[in-house]
């Protein structure tokens, strides 16, 4: 399946929840949020949402801002 | 540096002590930042959220910088154009940051970066709703502030003029109306300061607050900048609270006249 990472899209093998994917692409231990196709997804809801074909992800952190 | 005489200002649910919001964006390093928040007393920092690299992990590093100068954060919805970009950037930061407080932004045009009043309303309704401490970037248009309140901010943060353009207060007739109107909204300048005068004249006339983020991040010597404007903000509030001296036409002597040397009766 393909999914959207932050704009660029990724080949992925199967389906899997987004805590799956979220410690597969390295992001464990890394203060962040997600959206899934433009929706907020809680860090309670990471291990049962899970990530299907077509799915955007927005993975983002704090920067500096005004 | 702060005035023992100045009683703490109640805002969002918290008292503090200094009137300035700082903004963290533009400045040489981060350690040029910290020692900016540092000398200019604010309490409040702006933060932004971007997307991460698994790799670089710059957010987090930038997150630790902010945590260990123990300041309130007001993230932003910075970029937002729509409600639905502005409510979904409002939930993941309120997430990482651990905080209700959201400076709302739903930018309306590219060039001004105006607001856009009818999303901002549309948006600020539904943030109200969903239990956040909405601070709306607006402009000083008085029925967008009258919807704000009616969606349920009671704190309002009108432009003084583009942000980054470090023109000072562009509209200080309809800046002093919106302050006249609303005895009892939070008023905070967002936007457009560029020198500490402008900030005294924004607290001269009763706002409850200054942010600023370029006039100190791109100043010659941010850190200076920052101490002056932490001075600058106290100032105009002392000076607010003293109440200023009505303007004559004519000069009044102020040294006293009577038993002037070589006064004649002429």
């Amino acid at each position: 399946m393909i999914i959207e990472i932050n704009g660029e899209k990724k080949e992925w093998e199967k389906t899997r929840s987004l805590a799956e994917m979220i410690h597969d692409l390295g992001y464990e231990g890394a203060r962040i949020a997600v959206a899934r196709n433009d929706e907020f997804v809680p860090r309670s809801d990471y291990a049962t949402v899970q990530i299907r074909d077509g799915d955007r992800l927005e993975i983002v952190s704090p920067m500096q801002g005004g | 540096m702060t005035d023992p005489t100045l009683p703490m200002w109640p805002i969002g649910g918290r008292q503090l002590r200094s009137r300035l919001l700082l903004g963290t964006a533009r400045y040489p390093s981060l350690a040029v930042l910290q020692q900016a928040i540092a000398a200019s007393g604010a309490e409040v920092v702006t933060v932004s959220l971007r997307r991460e690299s698994a790799t670089e992990r710059a957010g987090t590093h930038f997150w630790s910088a902010i945590k260990e100068m123990g300041v309130q954060v007001l993230p932003n919805t910075a970029g937002c154009k729509t409600v639905k970009e502005a409510v979904t950037t409002a939930e993941m930061g309120r997430e990482i940051f651990e905080t209700p407080w959201l400076k709302l932004e739903v930018i309306g045009d590219d060039y001004t970066l105006q607001p856009h009043p009818f999303l901002l309303v549309e948006a600020a309704e539904e943030l109200c709703r969903r239990g956040f401490q909405v601070f709306p970037y607006t402009t000083e248009d008085m029925v967008v502030a009258e919807r704000l309140v009616q969606a349920g901010c009671s704190i309002l943060m009108p432009w003084g003029a583009p942000i980054g353009s470090g023109q000072g207060l562009n509209n200080p007739y309809a800046l002093r109306t919106l302050r006249a109107r609303y005895p009892d909204v939070s008023l905070i300048v967002d936007a457009g300061i560029g020198k500490p005068s402008h900030a005294i004249a924004a607290m001269e006339m009763g706002y409850d607050g200054v942010l600023v983020n370029t006039a100190v991040a791109r100043a010659a010597d941010p850190v200076r900048m920052a101490r002056a404007f932490g001075l600058a903000v106290e100032s105009g509030r002392l000076a607010y609270l003293a109440g200023a001296m009505p303007v004559q036409e004519m000069a009044e002597p102020s040294t006293p006249v009577t038993g002037t040397p070589f006064w004649h009766q002429s």
